[in-house]
């Protein structure tokens, strides 16, 4: 029942951005000038200046996409929606939206990147995976903290400084991870970094949807 | 309108036994803390005292925050919002014990590292951790409403406290860092630290505890009377 509701939901919000294009246009436009503007001040970089820039650009996006996702319905519709499906229902269409959105912008992104500062990934499958594991907790932390904000009084400002504090130990973990991916060495802690991350998302996972329906029920 | 708290709540937050039990405790840290003899250590020397308080500070806060957590939970449960205040009145205090925490590090770190700031995890992790809870408290004063803020502050308490864990003791283990208990430095834990250590170890992170929640206490009574005062006003 909560999975079809789910999927019709999630057809929705697909189908409405397929339309548009408006939040994809926006935030490839974001990161497209993120990664000039990353260029023009470097010009060229070492590899962990690499890793460490990539992921500071991905989770400033992640943030605008995720908010952006939230804070642009109307509070009527957001009625509508209540009484229509259960709230499990809402933020689990919601989170994995922004998980395929995050993951679409982020390889466009990754892929400019690599056009204009070099590509020195020496561990392609290891990379691929942690920056499918960081998407999807990007999406997971902030679908939360972007209801949060839409509840509280819809300003961007306070989406920034709830998510950031939050998001650090998944950030430090990640940019470890990715190191290892990128220079290719061989680290004993590998597996502890993979189950951490995992940890980490499946925690924010079920917070979310265990928390959501509270602020719901307005 | 206020609804009355549960009783094993109410009796507590009225009670001044633990709260002798505190004044007790601390001044019993203090004296032992810089009398009675510590094991010597190689570059710790006596400043190994600042265990007495820079860690039972942190444990402190631990402790209060686990509170607030539980009082979170309670409140989103029963929507009494006499709950969420004392959530709310122990973050407060939590934040000043972790400013207090890092000030007492950083006393600690200029003596045995040479700086104040040492771009250490741990360090970092905790500042952060700080930071958490204060992004909290802007967003309860974000709103105006008493109850939207009890009850988005209240979820956001919830989702901040498992940041707050993973930050604190996930990353330092995996990081190398200089601090005790990460890398490869011993661990100042529950195996090695010497029984003497221990017999002012843990009544100090008792009295800094109590101590905490006794000035909480203190404010969240305030609140309480405030709130009634608005609610007989405006009635």
């Amino acid at each position: 029942m909560i999975l079809k509701e789910t999927l019709a939901l999630l057809q929705k919000e697909l189908q409405l951005e397929w339309r548009q294009k408006y939040a994809l246009n926006g935030l490839l436009l974001y990161i497209g000038s993120t990664v000039f503007v990353v260029y023009l001040a470097f010009l060229q970089i070492k590899p962990t200046t690499w890793v460490t820039l990539l992921w500071i650009i991905l989770l400033f996006t992640a943030v605008n996409a995720v908010a952006k996702s939230f804070l642009q319905e109307r509070a009527e519709r957001q009625l509508f929606y209540y009484t229509l499906a259960s709230p499990q229902a809402i933020i689990l269409s919601k989170m994995i939206y922004n998980i395929l959105l995050l993951l679409l912008i982020a390889v466009l992104g990754i892929s400019i990147y690599s056009l204009v500062l070099g590509n020195p990934v020496q561990n392609y499958s290891l990379f691929a995976l942690t920056v499918f594991l960081g998407s999807t907790g990007f999406s997971l932390s902030f679908t939360l903290i972007a209801a949060i904000t839409a509840k509280a009084s819809n300003n961007a400002t306070l989406m920034t400084v709830l998510s950031f504090p939050v998001i650090i130990p998944l950030l430090i973990m990640l940019i470890r991870l990715s190191k290892v991916a990128v220079l290719g060495v061989e680290d004993l802690n590998l597996n502890n970094y993979l189950i951490t991350i995992i940890a980490i998302n499946v925690m924010a996972f079920v917070l979310s949807l265990l928390l959501f329906p509270y602020l719901w029920r307005d | 309108m206020l609804q009355p708290l549960d009783t094993i709540t109410s009796k507590l937050l009225y009670a001044k036994w633990w709260k002798y039990l505190a004044i007790i405790l601390l001044i019993y840290t203090i004296i032992a803390g810089f009398l009675v003899p510590v094991p010597r250590l190689h570059i710790l020397n006596e400043t190994i005292r600042n265990l007495y308080f820079h860690v039972t500070m942190w444990f402190g806060m631990l402790l209060t925050l686990l509170l607030s957590l539980i009082y979170s939970i309670i409140y989103l449960r029963t929507n009494n919002l006499k709950y969420d205040i004392i959530a709310e009145e122990a973050v407060k205090i939590a934040a000043f014990f972790g400013i207090l925490g890092l000030i007492t590090g950083m006393i600690w770190a200029q003596y045995t590292w040479g700086y104040w700031w040492n771009n250490d995890p741990r360090q970092t992790s905790a500042a952060v951790a700080v930071l958490i809870y204060f992004a909290y408290l802007i967003l309860k004063n974000s709103m105006i409403d008493p109850e939207k803020s009890a009850k988005i502050g209240a979820v956001y308490n919830i989702f901040a406290f498992f940041a707050f864990l993973s930050l604190l003791y996930i990353v330092p283990r995996i990081a190398d860092s200089l601090h005790p208990g990460s890398g490869g430095n011993s661990a100042l834990g529950e195996f090695d630290l010497d029984s003497r250590m221990r017999m002012v170890f843990y009544p100090a992170i008792l009295g800094w505890t109590f101590l905490g929640l006794w000035m909480a206490s203190i404010r969240i009574r305030m609140r309480f009377i405030e709130e009634y005062l608005r609610f007989s006003e405006n009635n």
